[in-house]
């Protein structure tokens, strides 16, 4: 369990962190979200008591990050790909952290195994890969086997088999009950992953909510209709009181009806249809329009209208097929032609 | 609290685990033996050319420790990297999420390296001393002779000390280009020529390795040089107060900062 209670950090004017308060709860995974600059990596840094907070307070099970004796112990975690010594090996690397937290020298190649680093172990760490310093950093934060973990963007430059590999690991770790606190930019990564989420931008909390919520109260849903004989669809809608909104080239979007519905309404008027399939807006988008005003750093000074979400499938679909509750029959644009 | 003595294994492991250890502690040593025996056999060969008032005060003892000139800056090599390449590797924030009880960290850190400067410091003094010696011919002093066993052993821990201020330097500094940028010239150039400008001298005679470098001379006023306003014993003092204002510095830096 982390607790933090009125959290803040100032640089000089600038407020990087802004009284968060909100707890990490142990045997799920805790997503940390926000945009780059949202003050993600200013608030794990004082988590650990490597930042001093401007006011406010950490505390891990209870206690301030100083107070714990051997610290690795209790808590885990992976800041920066980039964190150990180049010059020595893997393997003394993580021998030097064991030490220091009376942690039997034996867990060094376990945990070297456990990330795959085994046939590495005697190698300078400088010339491993951002990847393989991923994992050299996840080995360092699983060496004193501790009960809370925390992965700051722990995908970056990882390929997608070191993706899959972390995402299975946080859920492993997460079903062994202990606390997963792991922050990213990516709404759809968090998505795979995490059961509970915590978003912030510039510094304060936007959103503290359970992954399922989100997606609930987020992710506009709509159901996308194209027929030949359009004219007389968008009639047959009309009469039955239903809005259809035309989204060009002959697609019609309509909301607040189930793709159930709609599909038994034109089979009793013997419409027929090319395509009938509920959608989900992104659940990217929600979180970029939520996060819109907070943005750091925009691309361009014009950021009325986001780009519209990319065709194919949406993110948070795959989610939503794990968890089968939010949708019935859904499928991908162009299924019925 | 962290455990000190598990701290200091910790310690021991990241100096001994890194090769820029053995390269610049074997440096500290094999420069300032060469460098010290050439310069005895130099002096033995041109001893009859000396002025003589240099051959009154000739101090074969201190003239067997000249090559520290150039060993020093190998051991503030040494002290620089030990600390800095923990803020340049990145490795300070996982070293400090593991012992985050700063002043443990640092002073264990500084105790385990300072040791080992101070073997390798007294190690490289009495190598040198007997190396020299040998090579003065019937100039040679004795290690039995007065006032030059507490020199030897002088040189030594005037090495370990310029080794634990440049640590104290690079704690402050947090970088080995600035920390080396400062130093090296400061030691190699600037203290030396300022300690022959007449007016700066007065001020450069309480440099660290000006004061401290006296424990080394047994005769007094050694070469014909000005005679200091302290003792061996008042210099070297001199230089251990600069250390530890060194590592005052570092801790509150350390203790205050955002790693």
């Amino acid at each position: 369990m982390i607790e933090l209670d009125g959290l803040t950090k100032r640089f000089g004017n600038k407020v990087a962190v802004d009284h968060l308060s909100f707890q990490v709860r142990p045997g799920m995974v805790t997503g940390f979200l926000g945009p780059n600059g949202a003050g993600k990596s200013t608030t794990m840094r004082m988590m650990l008591d490597l930042d001093n907070p401007t006011s406010g307070s950490v505390r891990i099970d209870g206690k301030h990050y100083r107070e714990l004796s051997e610290p690795l112990k209790h808590i885990g975690a992976l800041l920066d790909a980039k964190s150990m010594h180049g010059g020595r090996s893997a393997y003394d690397n993580l021998l030097c952290l064991a030490q220091s937290n009376r942690i039997p020298e034996s867990r060094v190649p376990e945990v070297l195994d456990t990330v795959g680093l085994t046939a590495v172990a005697k190698k300078k760490s400088k010339s491993f890969s951002l990847g393989m310093g991923q994992r050299l950093g996840i080995a360092a934060a699983l060496l004193g086997d501790p009960e809370i973990l925390m992965f700051d963007e722990p995908v970056n430059g990882l390929d997608p088999e070191g993706i899959h590999w972390i995402r299975n690991l946080m859920k492993t770790l997460a079903a062994e009950g202990r606390t997963i606190f792991v922050s990213s930019h990516l709404m759809s990564e968090m998505a795979l992953t995490a059961e509970h989420l915590i978003v912030i931008g510039q510094g304060r909390l936007l959103a503290d909510t359970s992954m399922a919520d989100f997606i609930h109260q987020n992710s506009r849903s709509y159901v996308r209709m194209r027929s030949p004989q359009q004219e007389r669809l968008r009639d047959v809608l009309h009469e039955a009181g239903i809005i259809a909104v035309e989204s060009g080239s002959g697609v019609l979007e309509i909301d607040g009806s189930t793709s159930e519905q709609l599909g038994e309404l034109a089979a009793q008027h013997q419409i027929v249809l090319h395509e009938l399939s509920s959608q989900r807006a992104s659940l990217e988008e929600a979180f970029m329009q939520m996060t819109a005003d907070s943005v750091e750093y925009h691309a361009h000074a014009d950021h009325a209208g986001w780009p519209p979400p990319p065709a194919g499938p949406q993110w948070g679909e795959q989610w939503n097929q794990q968890h089968d509750s939010f949708t019935s029959g859904t499928s991908g644009p162009g299924k019925g032609a | 609290m962290a455990s000190v003595p598990a701290v200091l294994t910790s310690e021991w492991t990241k100096i001994r685990t890194v090769s820029s250890t053995t390269w610049t502690l074997i440096s500290a040593f094999a420069v300032t033996a060469a460098m010290s025996a050439a310069l005895c056999a130099l002096m033995n060969s041109q001893f009859d050319e000396l002025p003589a008032a240099e051959q009154a005060t000739f101090d074969p003892a201190l003239l067997s420790f000249s090559g520290m000139v150039l060993g020093q800056l190998a051991m503030v090599v040494f002290g620089v990297l030990v600390v800095s390449t923990e803020y340049s590797s990145g490795m300070i924030r996982t070293s400090l999420a593991a012992v985050p009880q700063r002043g443990s960290f640092l002073f264990s850190k500084i105790l385990v390296a300072g040791v080992l400067s101070l073997v390798v410091g007294l190690a490289t003094s009495f190598a040198t001393f007997f190396l020299g010696q040998a090579l003065l011919g019937d100039h040679r002093t004795d290690i039995g002779a007065e006032n030059v066993l507490r020199a030897v052993f002088g040189g030594g821990i005037y090495m370990g000390l310029i080794a634990i201020f440049s640590m104290g330097v690079a704690t402050m500094l947090r970088s080995s280009m600035l920390s080396l940028g400062i130093l090296m010239p400061f030691f190699f150039l600037v203290s030396q020529i300022l300690s022959a400008v007449p007016g700066a001298k007065n001020v450069a005679r309480y440099f660290p390795d000006q004061a401290g470098s006296k424990i080394m001379q047994v005769v007094p006023a050694a070469m014909n040089s000005e005679p200091a306003p302290y003792g061996p014993w008042g210099g070297l003092g001199i230089l251990a107060a600069w250390v530890v204002a060194a590592l005052i510095g570092g801790y509150l830096v350390l203790k205050k900062r955002d790693a």
